[in-house]
């Protein structure tokens, strides 16, 4: 029998909060605060301490002194902490807002108890020795294992620090597997609805990328495509699946067999892995490698390019090509330890054998679920997609999906708001503008642009329906807004951070965007 | 103070409505108006030019008498300079000489409002000397220099007079004959190239801005193209801006519209008509490179018809080459490829996949079909 609350029946109110308004004024960048001298940290240093340490400077070789002291802020303590603070609340952060609308993203919870094993293990020093880290160790060794179970493949390393980065050492290990069987190839092929780190990672390593197309109606790859794509030039093949809209490719063994039959490598992009846990296996899909983002599907929040593991398993043929270390366990020692012996292996795509912390958080996460939890995470997320679609297609005017004739999506899906631009004049920039004047962070969906006027909504499983319908009836809103008082939403956001800019150029000029202060200065003089 | 022109094709479109295809000739404006067919081309032009109100003050507008640009100016709220003088009806010459006008001013932009007619006759006037753009009134517009809309070609110009447009290309004139055009057959010519500020949310085929530019695109194309060029084979580079890049780059003289021939990294025959072309190759190993023309997607049968049926059997399928740039494919939005070359059963045997040349090093791979299964 259900529990009753302490309020009786659920309340299960839902209200879109009008009255929201971020926190909003102009705080400075903090090179703009620095002024000259002012120091976190004085270090008091008298002719006694001098003598006794000496000078230090002196092992340095003076050609690796530095000419000029660097040009940070100079900026006390408490007026740094202020500052990270204030900046802190002007954000739409993924514990503030339901954040669905990073379709892409998989932003869902991750549990807070989590951040305690964390915190533990925070102190360790990659240096340490194998010895003195035998629990960190095996927490390494076991989470293999459970990946293993859950994708099928036979051995991983969790040293990329990101999808893109695994997806780079995909690349390098086809490369390296050609090589050692003397051939040359040169060619990957990928879809152009897989992420687009699928062609520039494989790029980046010199590769030739071949793109394939869906079909027009379904969305589905196209399978007489990749036969045409297909040669002797053929390395391997990357791809997505689901892909970025959504939509899987149930004919995707196929499409791995024509790579193999070309004699080509498959590795799969499982960043849209949260459909799909404990229901479709890398390998019985047919594909060689793999790798799962810890920071989408297990656990970890997935921050703005914070700290992340793309978690890379192979099949045993290619297990020597992993990058080192790799955990292993010896039991005659009975000690787990790093192995950098792989003898075709790729050597390093960054250093140490991970970002640690994420490695915990993926750990604790599956150990809390188990195995019917895990299943029941693709369940929830694929029926929450599916509910937030059914009300926004039956309940919204304006909105489409993409490739209708296929309304089978899976954790995600890439929306066309074509309708209501053409209708209206407000297109999918205004909407996602607009939608923060009601607390929530939606984003532009990444290339490639075929879809007109894009929002890709990713549901999870993390979410109440509650917050699903409350993100539900904002949209409705906003939708109602653009048919009846277009300019608001066309003149979003009001309530925010930030204002509307007009001026894009200061994205896509390279006379004039800046990624640094000091290039800001030299590309300005400081001046806007 | 920035300076604008604006050149009114006050006939534009008048044929279109009354279900005629152009209004290019008087006789054809008679039988529009005899019709029934209204000017529109004003309205058009005032929506555009209200999207640059917020500019104003900082703006001046230099335009002809009347209907040709006008009206349609003070109506917009603007107090325009009028230059030219011009008779009770206007005629194709009195826009080629307002587009001269406005290139003696030295305007920054010059916005005509017309239809493929109207971009022939400013191409012809003043070539790729001024940045244009179009906004779109006629009933034929397939060049590829109009806006999307007449909102978003004013949109598009105040960006461009903000500075915040950095890519200008030059974009397709096609020119299209109305006669036969009339009678249901669709001869396209490519006549030209206009330079126009390039931003693709305002540009046919529109997506949101895009992170990839044009014209770097293109220079990538001809870089793979370098790579990829054979000792001793004719290649046969057919027109379009995309495909000449290559041109550029191996520092040849070249014809914009027409066929060239290359072999080994020189020029061996330009702008070239079929009987040439099929002189040039008998008994050699040749290959074509091609772009599609247009928003359509044709890459044989619009613009590069010297590359005939008979040259194509002799070229065969696996030595045509595609080139295209991501934004040009993307904007099809999955609609294949077309083929058009006049012979059905060609049509038939070049349809298929091709490996089309997206960038350096970057393939993707797209289909194409006989142009005639699409229309039936």
């Amino acid at each position: 029998m259900p529990l009753k609350g302490f309020w009786g029946e659920r309340m299960g109110i839902v209200r879109v909060r009008k009255g929201f308004h971020e926190a909003r004024w102009e705080e400075p960048i903090v090179f703009e605060l620095s002024n000259e001298g002012e120091r976190g940290i004085l270090i008091p240093v008298d002719d006694k301490i001098k003598r006794e340490v000496g000078d230090v400077l002196s092992s340095i070789p003076e050609h690796m002194r530095r000419k000029d002291p660097p040009r940070l802020p100079e900026i006390s303590q408490m007026r740094v902490l202020k500052h990270y603070l204030r900046l802190s609340q002007e954000t739409l952060g993924a514990d503030l807002n339901i954040d669905i609308g990073q379709g892409t993203c998989t932003m869902k919870y991750s549990p807070k108890v989590n951040e305690r094993f964390v915190s533990m293990v925070r102190e360790l020093h990659p240096y340490q020795d194998e010895e003195t880290v035998q629990g960190a160790l095996e927490i390494m060794y076991k989470l293999d294992l459970f990946l293993r179970e859950i994708s099928g493949l036979d051995r991983f390393s969790f040293q990329p620090g990101g999808g893109s980065q695994a997806i780079f050492a995909m690349a390098s290990i086809i490369r390296a597997y050609h090589k050692k069987r003397g051939e040359d190839r040169d060619e990957i092929i990928t879809t152009i609805f897989s992420h687009p780190s699928d062609a520039a990672a494989p790029a980046v390593k010199g590769f030739k990328v071949i793109t394939i197309y869906p079909d027009p109606e379904t969305g589905i790859p196209d399978v007489e495509a990749l036969k045409a794509a297909v040669s002797r030039r053929t390395a391997g093949m990357i791809v997505a699946n689901p892909e970025d809209t959504g939509i899987f490719n149930p004919r995707i063994k196929e499409f791995c067999d024509i790579v193999h039959e070309a004699g080509g490598l498959c590795g799969y992009d499982q960043a849209n892995a949260n459909g799909i846990i404990g229901i479709v296996r890398a390998r019985e899909c047919g594909f060689d490698m793999g790798f799962f983002n810890l920071h989408k599907t297990f656990s970890s929040p997935h921050g703005c390019g914070g700290p992340a593991v793309g978690a890379l398993g192979v099949r045993k043929e290619l297990e020597t090509f992993l990058p080192v270390p790799v955990v292993d366990y010896d039991p005659a020692r009975k000690l787990y330890y790093l192995n950098y012996d792989l003898p075709d292996t790729i050597g390093k795509v960054r250093e140490f054998y991970g970002v640690f912390p994420v490695v915990v958080r993926a750990y604790a996460w599956i150990m809390a679920l188990g195995e019917e939890g895990l299943k029941e995470v693709a369940e929830i997320a694929v029926l929450n997609n599916n509910y937030v679609m059914h009300r926004i297609l039956r309940e919204i005017r304006g909105a489409d999906i993409s490739y209708p004739a296929n309304k089978r999506r899976i954790e995600q899906v890439r929306y066309s708001l074509k309708k209501l631009k053409d209708e209206t004049g407000v297109g999918a920039e205004d909407v996602i503008r607009r939608m923060a004047d009601f607390g929530f962070h939606l984003w532009t969906s990444h290339h490639p642009w075929i879809i007109p006027e894009p929002l890709t909504i990713e549901p999870t499983e993390s979410y109440s329906k509650e917050e699903l319908d409350e993100y539900i009836e904002a949209l409705k809103e906003v939708f109602r807004e653009a048919y009846e008082e277009p300019e608001t939403v066309i003149n979003a956001p009001h309530r925010s951070v930030i204002h509307k800019i007009e001026d894009n150029s200061w994205f896509s000029d390279p006379k004039k965007w800046s990624i640094t202060w000091r290039l800001f200065l030299k590309k300005h003089g400081g001046k806007l | 103070m920035k300076k604008l022109g604006l050149i009114v094709n006050p006939i534009a479109g008048m044929g279109g409505r009354v279900g005629l295809k152009g209004t290019d000739g008087p006789e054809m404006l008679r039988k529009a108006i005899e019709l029934g067919a209204k000017p529109w081309a004003e309205d058009r032009a005032v929506e555009a030019l209200k999207a640059l109100l917020p500019i104003k003050n900082s703006l001046v507008i230099y335009t002809y008498p009347h209907k040709m640009g006008e009206n349609a100016a003070k109506r917009a709220g603007f107090n325009p300079k009028i230059m030219g003088s011009i008779g009770e009806e206007t005629t194709a010459d009195d826009t080629v000489r307002a587009a001269g006008d406005m290139k003696d001013v030295g305007v920054d932009i010059l916005l005509f409002v017309g239809g493929d007619g109207t971009a022939r006759d400013v191409c012809r006037s003043i070539g790729t000397s001024l940045v244009t753009l179009g906004i779109p009134a006629g009933v034929k517009v397939y060049s590829s220099v109009f806006s999307t809309s007449p909102k978003t070609g004013g949109e598009l110009a105040l960006k461009f007079l903000r500075g915040e447009i950095n890519d200008i290309i030059e974009a397709e004139v096609l020119d299209i004959d109305e006669d036969s055009f009339r009678e249901g057959r669709l001869s396209v010519k490519l006549y030209g190239y206009l330079k126009i500020p390039y931003d693709s949310s305002y540009i046919p085929g529109g997506k949101v801005p895009s992170s990839h530019s044009e014209s770097y695109d293109r220079e990538a194309i001809a870089a793979e193209l370098l790579d990829i060029i054979e000792n001793d084979v004719i290649y046969l580079i057919g027109p379009g801006s995309t495909t000449k890049e290559v041109m550029k780059l191996l520092n040849l003289d070249f014809s914009p519209l027409g066929v060239d021939a290359i072999l080994d990294g020189k020029l061996i025959g330009k702008d070239l008509n079929e009987r040439q072309i099929i002189y040039l190759i008998s008994g050699r190993k040749a290959k074509v490179v091609v772009t599609p023309i247009g928003g359509q997607g044709y890459v044989f049968g619009r613009g590069n018809q010297q590359i005939s049926p008979d040259v194509l059997r002799r070229i065969g399928k696996e030595n045509v080459i595609i080139v295209a740039t991501r934004g040009k494919l993307e904007s099809l939005r999955g609609r294949p490829l077309l083929i058009d070359t006049g012979d059905e059963s060609l049509d038939i045997e070049l349809s298929g996949y091709y490996k089309v040349i997206t960038g350096y090093r970057e393939y993707t791979v797209y289909k194409a079909v006989p142009a005639s299964t699409l229309e039936s």
